[in-house]
């Protein structure tokens, strides 16, 4: 079997010249990342040899690691319950007909495409006036702190899982439901036993494709978060109007980690199901 | 007796369109009824609306006796063999076999012991913790049929079941399919585009045709006597030599010869003779003193097919097809060799024309 065409000469050598050049601006500043982490000098940008300091003190202090348990707990509900109503939304969209389903359909897509700031903005908005309401009528006063930075979060999740899961819906054959129902599964047990085992993969990609925008963001965090209630990627955001020193770096290193752990927990999953 | 289906006064609209139009039909239990037509002929409508997988719009359908026309499909004790099998990719042969009886709630044992039974029904042990996608297309049809039989359905519906298959192997199936349904001794009810298929395998056939029952009839009786020239033109090959009836036995064709058919004919009617290529027999112009009809041609196409030649042979007014067994005996003919074209009243059917 041939293979596609091996380049020669120059062309050969740009290739290669290339293919450095991509994995340099790839891994260049993760490397810097991650040796800087580890520079006793206070200067960001200068090595002053080696110590753990910065990751003892970003372990010691309260702030970050508050910081960093509220962003992994807003992860976990947040990709919980928009990995059930996202998959809901694919679901209805793509095996139901109703009323207003076109409309539903183009909405669903909105907070994909509206910018960040937009968004924020609106949720800001959104929160001042119905804590207002709820202050109003109940007497209750509510803060921005979890609730609201969940709730955003949701928000935009939903649409993302919806799309990667609805991708993998529309691959599978209605037949495969059909021949459920024929042998006499219910409609739930269609789902159970066929439908959900089919999409799986959509779901474990949409959940964590959420988790990972919902560790990430900064700028509709910033808007709707709390006083002294924030996520980590907000909290090093704040840390650089304070002066930088390699403490982010510390930080960002951790991020780092965590993302790659969900990387390859996702791997393993899907490894884990193809052989099993 | 009860049929083991029933359809009255059957029609399912999708929107404005009408898939299947007022139709009257009635399966009797063990048989193995075919329903045969074009694509879009509203054949696999019928079949899904018996399964319950459509409701029909209006009209009565009962299986047994009993009324299910808007009844769930897992409430009916009738299961599918579909087109591409729609076997469970994520569950393994025993998985998909036991499926059934799982959602039933029988009990784990029971479960695996009849699924194993059936397994070994259709020849397929010792591949029962295989993935479907490990499977070939014929495999893969056995374990649909398994997966549909073990539930001891009291019909079992088929949809194009062979349509995957190459022709080998198709005509393999066709006869291990009708050696089981003897064996089971339910109906099965199977929808094909195929015609060679439905003659091969079915006690009778049900010819539809946008939406419409043409011809419900055994195998022999819808060659033989077709009900109409689409059935006679759908099923197997025909000429139809076009005219108007003269008088009970006797038919004018379009470049004004006669012919003679059995059928006691209504004077003036338009109907067309549906003159099969193998019935019709082949002489040299010379050679002749024929009874019964005759046209006379000019050999334009010779067709070698092995076990037959086909003639085209070039009327005045029309072509027409000519089929001679491939015997040491046949006189052969050449291109632009004449000849007549000659048959008895026997070997033509008359339909509306």
């Amino acid at each position: 079997m041939s293979s596609a065409v091996e380049p020669r000469g120059w062309a050969k050598t740009a290739l290669h010249v290339n293919g450095w050049l991509v994995y340099l601006f790839f891994y260049a500043p993760i490397v810097l990342l991650v040796l800087f982490s580890f520079s006793e000098s206070r200067n960001v940008g200068k090595w002053g040899g080696f110590t753990l300091d910065w990751y003892q003190q970003f372990f010691d202090s309260s702030n970050a690691r508050g910081a960093l348990s509220n962003s992994v707990k807003i992860a976990l509900i947040v990709t919980l319950i928009s990995v059930i109503l996202g998959t809901m939304a694919a679901l209805s969209l793509e095996r139901f007909t109703f009323r207003g389903k076109k409309v539903f359909d183009a909405l669903l897509y909105l907070p994909i495409i509206i910018p960040d700031v937009t968004m924020a903005v609106m949720l800001l908005l959104f929160f001042g006036q119905f804590y207002d309401v709820i202050e109003a009528v109940f007497g209750i006063q509510m803060r921005k702190g979890f609730g609201s930075i969940s709730i955003s979060h949701i928000a935009f999740n939903i649409s993302f899982v919806s799309v990667v899961v609805r991708a993998r819906l529309a691959g599978m054959s209605t037949d495969l439901e059909e021949a459920a129902v024929d042998l006499y599964a219910s409609r739930w047990k269609a789902f159970r036993y066929v439908t959900f085992p089919q999409i799986l993969p959509g779901i474990a990609g949409g959940a964590l494709l959420a988790m990972t925008l919902s560790l990430d963001d900064v700028v509709i965090t910033q808007f709707v978060s709390g006083p002294g209630w924030t996520t980590l990627p907000v909290y090093v955001f704040g840390l650089i109007r304070k002066g930088v020193t390699p403490l982010i770096n510390a930080v960002s290193v951790v991020m780092l980690l965590a993302s790659m752990l969900l990387v390859v927990l996702s791997l393993i999953a899907q490894r884990s199901r193809r052989t099993g | 007796m009860t049929p083991a289906v029933e359809l009255r006064r059957i029609t399912k609209k999708f929107g404005d369109v009408v898939a299947v139009d007022n139709i009257d039909l009635s399966i009797k239990d063990g048989e193995f009824f075919a329903m045969l037509g074009p694509s879009g002929c509203g054949k696999t409508t019928t079949l899904r609306m018996i399964a319950g997988l459509e409701f029909p719009t209006e009209g009565s359908l009962s299986i047994f006796g009993e009324e299910v026309g808007t009844l769930a499909p897992n409430k009916r004790s009738v299961n599918t063999v579909f087109q591409n099998y729609a076997l469970f990719p994520h569950l393994t042969v025993l998985e998909n076999v036991g499926f059934g009886l799982k959602m039933q709630g029988t009990d784990k044992k029971e479960t695996r012991a009849r699924a194993m039974e059936m397994i070994e029904l259709v020849q397929l042990n010792g591949l029962e913790s295989r993935k479907p996608a490990q499977m070939s297309g014929g495999q893969q049809q056995r374990v649909a049929l398994a997966r549909a039989l073990v539930n001891q359905p009291k019909v079992l519906l088929l949809d194009e079941p062979l349509g995957a298959l190459d022709l080998k192997l198709r005509q393999e199936m066709q006869l291990e399919l009708k050696k089981l349904q003897r064996d089971v001794g339910i109906s099965f009810v199977f929808v094909t585009h195929d015609q060679e298929e439905a003659l091969t395998m079915a006690d009778r056939i049900a010819v539809m045709h946008e939406g419409k029952l043409l011809q419900v009839a055994s195998p022999e009786e819808i060659y033989e006597q077709p009900a109409s020239k689409f059935v006679a033109d759908f099923i197997g090959r025909t000429n139809l030599l076009e005219g108007t009836v003269k008088d009970k036995t006797t038919v004018v064709l379009e470049n004004g010869s006669l012919v003679h058919a059995a059928n006691s004919l209504v004077a003036g009617t338009r109907v067309a003779i549906s003159l099969r290529p193998e019935r019709a027999k082949i002489a040299r112009l010379s050679d002749v003193s024929i009874e019964g009809s005759s046209l006379n041609g000019v050999i334009d196409t010779i067709t070698y097919l092995g076990n037959a030649r086909v003639y085209g042979v070039k009327l005045d007014w029309m072509n027409i097809e000519i089929r001679q067994e491939n015997r040491p005996d046949a006189e052969l003919y050449e291109h632009g060799d004449q000849i007549t074209v000659y048959w008895s009243t026997d070997d033509v059917s008359v339909v509306a024309g």
